[in-house]
């Protein structure tokens, strides 16, 4: 009777075992996919480095050389914690915020490019498949988080030439920085991606989403002495946080928010962008 | 295998099917035909679980539509109009792609994605990009994609729709071996009457999202009676379809149906055993016409599908010039912006 019992437990466990094996697998498909796209649209790789790199060398020099006066940017910086006596100039100072550019850009087209994926039926042959919109939605989140990393990997790296240096610590925390923002900003260009079905919607996306998010984030500007409605459009962006907390974290200065505060802040923007993109995937139309 | 019942789709006022009820047995080619914009994919997207009905339901392979999705998806297998495969992934990854989604178990998964790649002749191909296939390797590689899992009902969306007649003869080839090999049930949408004449060993004619007839090509060919005649007469306008109808009033036992053309200013007789009753046809015709009149040429030929089509919706199958099957990403784009 209980060998019985067991027997059949454990033949459960087995079943079980094996539906998240399937499931699991499912989501890696969906992952996979997305990841061997990324690598082979060799353009676009390049292209969501340069810009980057434009702005960081580009703006970073040309209005550097405007703003390096070293008491505006001791104003600027208001307190270099840690680093006592090190300078701090505008490119550097804008190297976290560009960071954050380059993982606002990736990830909210990323999201959108599932247009693309519904114009060529790709999306309908996935969605034709016994797979849940719950894991459809996960993996591809999976898909845009790893492509965000990977660039803004690309951008840590180049950082050391501008004289960025980071601690194993700090890696660690700007990984997680950067997984949260792009987790939550994958999920809104997904929730805007599963409702807008032509391609010249695309292009409101990049005027009111992705530009508005980049320069709403503080990342070419200190957040202090902003006039009254710059500072509340700031606030409600959630790329302003990642950059507050990048910064902290990058150069030792003091945010404008405690870093526990800016995680905390992202991880409910993770939580809130996350469930509505479940949910608008679940409602999206197959055809 | 299939079993449709009343299903009804609308989207606003504009009713796309209306009250279809039709059955697919085990293992046959169901040919699904009629013009663009009958109803066809709808119905095919019904039955794939991708569009909910208005009302009526369908059981596929034991499973409930509306009911039970996620069985039904497990359980078919679909080819869509247009080539839905990832063309930045080789034809093996695809495979492999759809093969997790379809949870196939790891160990068989290598030997299914072989065997799907032999059956439609890719396995040469398959390292390559789907890019830089042709549209009936794209094609084949769909159907391969849609057989992976094993699945025991596969749905075809004008399969051979845009390509030139060497890959179709291909994919017919294919598609044939298919019930014969894998022991599955075809569906398919077409509106190429040859196709499903070749194909097909049942045929809906579907109109207006209405079945209009239903049955194996040569019994649907047979209902026509017999064969046709074309006549074209010298003078065009002093016949009338009133006047011939007269002339051959005595061989009514032989004439089924006489149709006018005005415009080509042909008559269209239905008779029986034309080979015969040909030139008693002709003789009625010219001993009755003046000596500026009469027979100018004649034509007579079995019925296609076309006659079929044309007996049952009065109108001719409308062929549209449409290809999705060519082109990467930027011809798509390209090809996207001229809609």
């Amino acid at each position: 009777m209980l060998r019985g019992a067991l027997w059949k437990g454990m033949h459960n466990m087995e079943i079980n075992k094996n539906i998240i094996e399937v499931e699991l697998g499912k989501l890696y498909a969906i992952w996979l996919r997305e990841f061997k796209v990324f690598l082979r649209e060799k353009s676009r790789l390049v292209a969501s480095i340069f810009t980057p790199l434009m702005w960081l060398f580009v703006i970073g020099s040309g209005l550097g050389s405007v703003v390096s006066n070293p008491s505006a940017l001791s104003t600027v910086v208001y307190s270099t914690a840690g680093e006592v006596g090190s300078e701090i100039d505008y490119q550097q100072f804008i190297f976290p915020g560009i960071i954050c550019m380059s993982v606002i850009f990736s990830s909210v087209f990323f999201g959108s490019y599932i247009i693309w994926d519904r114009k060529f039926d790709f999306l309908k042959s996935v969605m034709v498949a016994p797979v849940s919109r719950t894991t459809i939605f996960i993996g591809k989140t999976l898909g845009g988080m790893t492509t965000s990393i990977i660039q803004a990997a690309i951008l840590l790296v180049i950082g050391l030439a501008i004289g960025m240096h980071y601690t194993p610590f700090s890696i660690v925390t700007i990984a997680v920085i950067i997984i949260l923002l792009s987790f939550a900003l994958t999920s809104l260009g997904l929730t805007i991606g599963s409702y807008i079905e032509s391609l010249e919607g695309f292009q409101l996306i990049v005027s009111f989403v992705v530009f508005p998010l980049f320069f709403l984030s503080g990342a070419l500007f200190p957040l202090n002495n902003l006039p009254g409605w710059l500072s509340i459009l700031t606030m409600v962006d959630p790329a302003t946080y990642a950059v507050d907390a990048l910064r902290s974290t990058i150069l030792g200065i003091t945010g404008k928010n405690p870093f526990v505060v800016d995680i905390g802040i992202l991880l409910v923007c993770v939580i809130a962008l996350g469930t509505i993109g479940m949910l608008s995937f679940r409602k999206m139309k197959a055809v | 295998m299939i079993t449709i019942k009343n299903l009804v789709k609308k989207y606003g006022n504009l009713t796309v099917l209306d009250n279809v009820s039709l059955e697919v047995y085990d293992n046959e080619i169901f040919g699904l035909l009629g013009p663009n914009g009958a109803g066809k994919t709808t119905l095919i997207h019904i039955l794939a679980t991708l569009i909910k009905p208005t009302s009526g339901t369908a059981i596929v392979n034991g499973y409930d539509i509306m009911k039970r999705s996620s069985k039904v998806r497990s359980s078919i297998g679909i080819v869509f109009q247009a080539p839905s495969s990832d063309d930045m992934l080789t034809g093996y990854e695809n495979l492999k792609l759809h093969s997790l989604l379809y949870g196939v178990p790891a160990e068989i998964r290598e030997q299914r994605i072989s065997e799907v790649l032999e059956l439609v002749g890719l396995t040469q191909r398959k390292g390559d990009k789907v890019k830089e296939y042709s549209g009936g390797m794209r094609r084949r590689l769909e159907i391969a994609r849609g057989l992976v899992h094993k699945p025991k009902v596969i749905f075809l969306d004008e399969p051979t729709l845009g390509l030139d007649p060497g890959s179709r003869e291909i994919m017919w080839k294919y598609i044939d071996r298919l019930v014969k090999d894998e022991k599955i049930t075809i569906i398919l949408t077409t509106h190429y009457m040859d196709e499903a004449d070749f194909l097909c060993n049942r045929i809906g004619i579907i109109d207006k999202g209405k079945i209009i007839a239903l049955d194996s090509p040569w019994e649907l060919k047979g209902s026509l009676g017999g064969e046709i005649i074309e006549i074209e007469l010298k003078d065009k306008e002093a016949e009338s379809k009133d006047s011939i109808e007269l002339l051959l009033e005595p061989y009514n036992n032989f004439v089924h149906k006489v149709e006018f053309n005005d415009k080509e200013g042909k008559a269209v007789i239905y008779v029986n055993d034309a080979s015969h009753n040909l030139p008693i046809i002709l003789k009625a015709i010219n001993d009755n016409s003046g000596s500026s009149n009469g027979v100018k040429s004649v034509y007579f030929r079995s019925p296609t599908l076309n006659d079929v089509f044309l007996k049952f919706t009065g109108r001719h199958i409308m062929i549209q010039q449409q290809d999705h099957a060519e082109g990467g990403f930027m011809e798509r784009y390209a090809q996207y912006g001229n809609k």
